[in-house]
């Protein structure tokens, strides 16, 4: 069920990209260049998409657990922090020079265009990158609490 | 700035909006989990933290998830949904350099568009206002800069 549910979700998240015209990298590129001749088409399409996203949110938020699953798993809203802030400012340059973001470049790929499955592929390496990085960060933090409290004894 | 109203596309952006924006709100409601498409990408691939809430572990649903948003495009291609080109304004080069950027920057960050500039947002996350607030700024600083200064060739 759970399952289910997900692919539908992700089936219908592709084709709002698609509908949008976000898989275009040019259309998005168009969106960011303020400067030029500026196409406001996806501030509408994040406007439209948070009012019914906050429908989502506030029902679920109401109900207090989702209807498939037992817990409502939601990372936190608070603090901002240099990852958080460094972290997007690495992905909008990256936004920037290309025009994809991880939706409209799987979307992109799956449709069988080159440029999209170049950015993809890339993109899956910063991830395992990072994702590498993170983990060996979390392994030397444990090593030291440990050590820490091995002196303290 | 002058608004370019030949490439304005009210109607089609706001349909769009409307579905992706429905999509968040159905995987929250159903699995209570956030539709933001780099965690569940990030989470899926090897070497991911497990443990922490929404992290880690979970594959099937992330899978599932990411096969549905693969099956879009046939979707549309059986439907009457037209396909937009996919134009790429830079060389190889430069996409390889903006997909390693995007990669670590949404790992990094904890989210992208999906994750914080829609989610995030419509459940009041500062976190994801301060991150949407910066890759917007950084997307339009980058863009200004390779096509206006730099002016890299389209």
């Amino acid at each position: 069920m759970k399952a289910i549910a997900a692919f539908l979700c992700g089936l219908m998240l592709g084709v709002g990209l698609i509908v949008a015209q976000m898989t275009n990298p040019a259309k998005v590129i168009a969106f960011l260049d303020v400067s030029g001749h500026w196409d406001p088409s996806l501030a509408l399409v994040m406007g439209s998409a948070l009012l019914a996203a906050f429908v989502g949110f506030a029902w679920v938020e109401r109900r207090g657990r989702p209807m498939l699953s037992g817990e409502l798993a939601l990372p936190p809203r608070w603090p901002v922090d240099g990852h958080l802030l460094g972290g997007a400012a690495l992905f909008g340059i990256g936004w920037g020079i290309g025009g994809f973001c991880p939706g409209p470049a799987i979307v992109g790929t799956a449709a069988l265009s080159g440029d999209a499955a170049v950015f993809t592929g890339a993109m899956l390496v910063g991830m395992f990158g990072a994702n590498r990085l993170a983990a060996a960060n979390a392994a030397a933090r444990r090593t030291f609490s440990r050590e820490a409290s091995d002196a303290a004894q | 700035m002058t608004i370019d109203w030949h490439a304005f596309t009210p109607g089609a952006a706001l349909t769009g909006g409307l579905l992706i924006g429905f999509a968040a709100a159905f995987l929250v409601l159903t699995i209570g989990r956030i539709a933001g498409i780099s965690g569940i990408l990030g989470n899926v691939l090897p070497g991911a933290l497990a443990g922490r809430p929404g992290s880690g572990g979970e594959r099937g649903w992330r899978i599932a998830f990411l096969l549905g948003l693969a099956a879009a495009p046939g979707l549309a291609a059986v439907s009457a949904v037209p396909m937009p080109p996919v134009e790429s304004l830079v060389d190889w080069p430069w996409l390889v350099a903006a997909g390693l950027l995007v990669g670590v920057g949404t790992r990094i960050g904890s989210g992208c568009t999906s994750g914080h500039g829609v989610c995030g947002l419509a459940r009041g996350s500062l976190r994801s206002l301060a991150a949407t607030l910066t890759f917007m700024a950084f997307g339009i600083a980058t863009v200004w800069l390779l096509h206006h200064v730099l002016q890299v060739p389209a």
